[in-house]
């Protein structure tokens, strides 16, 4: 039997301060696909995403990365399977140049010299972003400040890209272009986002996490279609948004 | 790519002084400076010496004069310090302008005036030529501990994303009708303060978050690993070796 891509099984986990975040969560990601997980603030999103490459222990289930279980000595390996996009690009960005920044993964992972050189560079290509190395992270636009997260994860050659709201804050055009980079790469990908015509454009398939529970899992057109489920999980389509007329303008 | 994103201190520029190793660069600032600073202030020729040598190495940056004597501004506040000492200092006194001032205090002006600028011109070339990263670059090659190297990069990161949250909420209490002239008034300053240390604090929590994400595992991973050759060391020797070799001539003669 093959494993899929990501695998978590009745995870749990509650925060030092007692608040019970994750409440038995069961998610499977096959290879290749692009999930949106869609909830209201504070249903555990993002503290699902921290738990994909061990930033957080379970209290209690396991989560596995195709064949390998996250646990204290899988860690390496684990943070280079899986790329974390942050939801703060300034928390993500914490080098003073963009090069060092993008570099930073992969001279973790041991690479340096030609090797390392030659990683910036593909990574940087990969989003658009070849000429921003030498600039400082502060001076870049929103558009192009995602688009470095992204390189500096997949910097590392990760085989699922997690992104938390990778949307926010950015104008329609910087969106326009995320899509495009994100369409791009034949990887895994878990895309948190409140976003929900992002979501319908990206993922073919899409998950709400509500209350630390998934609580819908389906294919994005049909889950966006049933507004009685998304006004439990107090989510909304934008006004005059009609799923059903937006996929066929946007198929690929 | 451009300049104007840059750091306001550095000049974009491709020179030979630009191109050198950052370690090599600041270890002769260091040393030039050193030189500069133990030179006896009686001896005006040796300091005529350091300006020569520094001058050549602003023009060989091809940094514009402009620049550097608007930054060298910076030492203004010593020198109107350093303007008062002869009005005020004791010892026998000379005629000058029809003022009497002091010849001891009259000294101690120029040796004032002339190291500051000295110095002040020293840093300026290095902060012209050599941008941030390689300035911490050069640091950690040069043996500064990592832990200091680190906070200072992560200061430097961090520094104006904070002044830029401080001006926001500056603005946001502006907004709604705050206008402090009075202590009794900086009580909304000190919540503020205090909120941004909160921020900040949080914000160290993910920044780490961040970076064990990337296989962050308690080592700074080293990024640049071109080290100053042979050459580059004995070319960024030049300056320091002429002001030191001016320093030993003035103290020998003096003595």
């Amino acid at each position: 039997m093959t494993h899929p891509a990501v695998e978590v099984c009745g995870l749990r986990f509650a925060y030092p301060d007692g608040h019970e975040a994750l409440r038995g969560v069961d998610l499977r990601v096959e290879h290749g696909q692009r999930v949106a997980l869609l909830g209201p603030n504070g249903a555990g999103k993002t503290t699902l995403a921290l738990h994909l490459n061990g930033v957080h222990t379970p209290d209690a289930g396991s989560v596995a990365i195709g064949a390998l279980a996250v646990d204290e000595t899988n860690l390496p390996e684990i943070r280079r399977r899986v790329g974390l996009v942050f939801q703060d690009a300034d928390d993500q960005l914490f080098m003073p140049s963009v090069r060092d920044d993008v570099a930073f993964g992969p001279a973790n992972l041991g690479l340096g010299g030609h090797e390392l050189r030659a990683r910036i560079t593909e990574a940087l290509g990969a989003v658009g972003a070849a000429d921003l190395g030498d600039r400082v992270p502060h001076h870049l636009s929103g558009g192009e400040r995602r688009r470095v997260t992204l390189a500096t994860v997949l910097a590392m050659r990760p085989e699922v890209l997690v992104c938390d709201e990778p949307t926010s804050q950015l104008d329609p055009a910087g969106r326009r272009e995320l899509v495009a980079v994100l369409r791009g790469l034949a990887i895994t990908q878990v895309v948190i986002t409140h976003d929900l015509p992002f979501a319908l454009e990206l993922c073919e398939r899409a998950v709400i996490i509500s209350d630390g529970r998934v609580v819908a899992d389906a294919a994005t057109p049909d889950l966006l279609a049933d507004e009685r489920l998304l006004g439990a999980h107090r989510l909304a389509l934008p006004y005059g948004f009609d799923p059903r007329v937006a996929r066929k303008g946007t198929a690929p | 790519m451009g300049a104007g994103h840059a750091h306001p201190l550095y000049v974009h520029e491709h020179s030979a002084v630009h191109s050198l190793a950052p370690e090599a660069k600041l270890a002769a600032a260091l040393a030039f400076v050193l030189a500069v600073a133990v030179t006896p202030r009686e001896a005006v020729w040796a300091f005529a010496v350091d300006a020569a040598a520094l001058a050549a190495v602003v023009r060989l940056a091809r940094l514009p004069a402009r620049f550097v004597l608007a930054r060298l501004a910076i030492v203004a506040p010593f020198v109107v310090f350093a303007l008062l000492i002869p009005f005020v200092a004791s010892g026998d006194r000379v005629e000058v302008l029809g003022l009497g001032l002091s010849r001891a205090g009259l000294w101690a002006t120029w040796n004032i005036v002339a190291k500051a600028t000295l110095g002040a011109t020293t840093s300026i070339v290095l902060a012209g030529t050599t941008e941030v990263p390689r300035i911490l670059h050069g640091l950690t090659r040069l043996g500064v501990p990592q832990p200091l190297t680190m906070i200072a990069t992560f200061m430097i990161r961090y520094l104006e994303l904070i002044a830029d949250q401080l001006r926001r909420m500056r603005t946001a209490m502006i907004a709604r009708g705050y206008d402090p002239r009075w202590l009794w008034q900086a009580r909304p300053i000190a919540a503020g303060a205090g909120a941004l240390f909160v921020r900040s604090y949080e914000r160290g929590e993910r920044v780490h978050a961040a970076m064990l994400s990337r296989g962050y595992t308690g080592a700074m991973p080293i990024l640049d690993e071109r080290t100053a050759t042979a050459g580059q060391w004995l070319a960024a020797a030049g300056p320091p070796v002429i002001a030191a070799t001016a320093a030993v001539a003035a103290l020998v003669t003096a003595a």
